[in-house]
């Protein structure tokens, strides 16, 4: 445990020596390499993650661009969200931005984050030519700072709905029960289910906030208004949230456990009915093939008695950033108009076989998407999932989100364990205030 | 005789200079990758802001962290763990290495190599381990249902009480081995004749504990003390990948937080290298009353 800490403190300590010497180093040898836009002016480089999904996208873009660009070449370098993090942390604290790539992808709750703490390293996109009204508009707010646009929209994280058929069906339910309902519905149903087969209808990760922030979202509601103070306390959508949830658990309807791991375990062992999370948790849900057709989707369930409470939600996604180390932001601008911002058939292309649903609007009407999935019941969830992006009321993450989802969480374990809600919301803003040094 | 004289001193000289240049690499790097840094990380802790834009602060950061309900709970979390593990922890050890001593024990190597096996797993492996023996549906829950005792399974990592006596136990089970080894070691050093002479006077285990070993193993209880002190106040792994620091903050490490300050949150590095250095006192202070309770030498 020494080494380990160690390690962290040194690397602290390593990141803030660079900032300390930044105006006297010069920049680092490979800076130019890795961007690689000191060489060539038809070469971008890429940041991204995972093979299966985001850089696979990103390769398939690139030959799609190649059709009309034949010169041009692209350089995807897989890169941890972690070490995109700290590397964009390194490199903007030290002033050092040429180390960075052309093109970054940032996780969707870290974007204003990132680009209020370090403004000198993104480009503005607002006037790149890359139409942003093609997106759902609660999409493409993650990456809105004072109304400028900083990032094309890339995975649609849309709330869905999954149900175990076969599970619904013993308790003499269909999936269209579940559909366009209210959380007391869902309740009621569920207690039924619990009672005739055991079987709780959904599992979520305990000290996460997952499941919060996509029924407030689902409301429109925010933990912060739209100056980026939190507006927690009087926030009565919030209140609402964690009622419904402390209910939900206290019900035995949603069980909390302790990892992803044991939350995917509850889907593929059969322990649950069904979840509810953003539509990547298909995948996941989709590697237990002894399940195949077994599992239907619909909309989630809404808040009761509250201003603009819908049936639509989001949870995760990622936008990809144009960087300040870009030489030639007019190519990068153009690769991702044409690619990510601007061609049905790329999403066509790469659905198949990544699952990486666009929030890019157009693409709902192609027929791709519009193909049956045997493991959902021979639905095409593909378009539903794209109409439910384009319902999905937006929210105000604000640069301190993941403070502001670690105090709610605080608030909810401790208002499920028996605290009183007014004073855990009051406790959870202080605690958020307290971070933003007011 | 003076030339004699000089000529002997000129070799101490060039002894002393060829000393100083093998050194010179070792706290030439010493110095550039770890005290320089410190003495940055110390200008840093009075400064404040976010990422990189930075002002002067003076103890604004000293003063800020005991505002600061999650630290202070954190602090709180260390100092539990330290005042319960560590004392278990290094009787238990003290414990394991005398009966291990025995000269009649056979097997010796064997039980040595299974209690000193623990800390060769990765702090990582390990706590992943731990997290799933004691999940709803682990082994640890299902034993307890399969002999009776519960009825459902229990959430360990649940409930903030229960959290924090898994993290201890997990320390446990890690450390003791190598705490046992440095006492194995020490007890080398005690001549098998000293306990010989006792049992022919006729002193019972129990006597021959507290009167020759624990005194003549001093300085080894001194040093693992201090070592496991220094460890539980840095403590990482554990939070960071059994508990995730929860339920509700309740296991929350300090250096647990300070990676949250440092990494996951919007980052502040002034606040972060405060907290450590805080760590660095409180880490400095208690070894240094330990010195002075436990080490009575001249």
């Amino acid at each position: 445990m020494k080494r380990k800490i160690g390690s962290i403190l040194l690397t602290g300590v390593m990141i803030l020596s660079l900032a300390a010497c930044s105006s006297t180093t010069t920049p680092q040898k490979n800076g130019g390499e890795k961007s690689g836009n000191a060489k060539a002016d038809n070469e971008l480089t890429v940041w991204c993650w995972d093979p299966a999904f985001n850089v696979y996208a990103m390769e398939e873009a690139a030959k799609i661009y190649q059709k009309d660009h034949p010169n041009f070449t692209l350089n995807v370098v897989e890169t941890p969200w972690v070490d995109v993090q700290t590397k964009l942390t390194t490199a903007a604290t030290s002033g050092n931005v040429d180390t960075l790539p052309d093109i970054m992808l940032l996780q969707d709750n870290a974007f204003l984050k990132n680009v209020i703490s370090y403004p000198d390293v993104f480009r503005n996109l607002t006037d790149s030519g890359i139409d942003f009204t093609q997106f759902a508009q609660a999409k493409t707010a993650y990456s809105v700072v004072e109304g400028k646009n900083y990032g094309v929209p890339f995975d649609n994280g849309a709330v869905v709905a999954c149900y175990r058929t076969d599970i619904l069906e013993e308790a003499g339910y269909t999936v269209n029960d579940f559909k366009d309902i209210t959380w007391s519905q869902y309740q009621e149903m569920g207690e039924d289910i619990l009672k005739k087969t055991g079987k709780p209808l959904l599992s979520c990760q305990a000290g996460e906030s997952d499941v919060i922030m996509m029924m407030l979202q689902s409301a429109g509601g925010s933990l912060f208004d739209q100056d980026g103070n939190p507006s927690m306390i009087g926030n009565e959508k919030l209140k609402k949230v964690m009622e419904t949830y402390a209910a939900l658990v206290k019900s035995g309807v949603l069980i909390e456990v302790n990892d992803w791991d044991q939350y995917v375990g509850t889907l593929t062992n059969s322990t649950v009915g069904g979840t509810i999370n953003g539509c990547w948790i298909l995948a996941s849900i989709q590697t237990a093939e002894d399940q195949s057709g077994k599992w239907a989707l619909t909309n989630m369930p809404k808040l009761e008695g509250v201003d603009g409470a819908t049936n639509y939600s989001n949870n995760g996604g990622s936008s990809w950033a144009v960087t300040k180390a870009c030489k030639n932001p007019e190519l990068a601008y153009d690769f991702l108009a044409k690619t990510f911002a601007g061609s049905t058939s790329f999403f066509e292309t790469i659905l198949p076989k990544s699952g990486a649903l666009s929030t890019y609007l157009p693409v709902a009407d192609s027929k791709v998407y519009k193909e049956p999935q045997e493991f959902f019941g021979n639905k095409p969830i593909y378009a539903m999932i794209t109409e439910f992006a384009s319902k999905t009321p937006s929210n105000n993450t604000g640069v301190y989100y993941y403070e502001a989802r670690d105090a709610v969480v605080t608030a909810i374990t401790r208002v499920v364990a028996g605290s009183d809600i007014d004073s855990e919301i009051k406790i959870a803003e202080e605690t958020v205030n307290f971070a933003m040094g007011k | 005789m003076v030339g004699r004289l000089k000529k002997n001193r000129s070799l101490g000289q060039k002894q002393s200079r060829a000393g100083w240049i093998f050194l010179a690499p070792a706290v030439l790097l010493l110095v550039i990758m770890s005290f320089i840094p410190m003495i940055q990380a110390l200008f840093l802790s009075f400064r404040t802001g976010l990422g990189a834009a930075m002002k002067w602060t003076g103890a604004g950061n000293y003063i800020r962290m005991f505002k600061d309900p999650i630290f202070v709970q954190a602090l709180t979390n260390n100092f539990t763990y330290l005042l319960i593990q560590v004392p278990v922890m290094l009787v238990l050890a003290l414990i394991l290495a005398s009966l291990l001593n025995k000269k009649e024990l056979r097997f010796k190597g064997l039980f040595r190599t299974a209690i000193f096996l623990p800390c060769a797993t990765s702090l990582v492996s390990y706590a992943v381990i731990f997290r799933s023996l004691f999940a709803i549906d682990g082994l640890v829950n299902t034993l307890l249902i399969k002999l009776g005792f519960l009825s459902t399974g229990y959430n360990f990592l649940g409930h903030p009480n229960s959290a924090r006596v898994v993290i201890i136990l997990a320390l446990i089970w890690r450390w003791t081995g190598y705490n046992m080894v440095f006492y194995l070691a020490g007890l080398q050093n005690i001549e098998y004749s000293v306990y010989e002479a006792a049992k022919i006077d006729g002193a019972s285990p129990f006597q021959t504990l507290f009167r020759i070993t624990i005194p003549l193993l001093k300085p080894m209880i001194l040093l693992t003390a201090i070592m496991s002190t220094n460890g539980t106040l840095q403590l990482f792994d554990e939070s960071v990948n059994l508990t995730y620091g929860g339920p509700a903050n309740a296991t929350i490490t300090m250096s647990h937080y300070i990676y949250n300050v440092s990494f996951k949150y919007v980052p502040n590095f002034g606040y972060a290298a405060a907290m450590s250095y805080v760590i660095l006192i409180l880490v400095a202070f208690l070894a240094y009353i330990q010195l002075k309770v436990g080490d009575k030498r001249d």
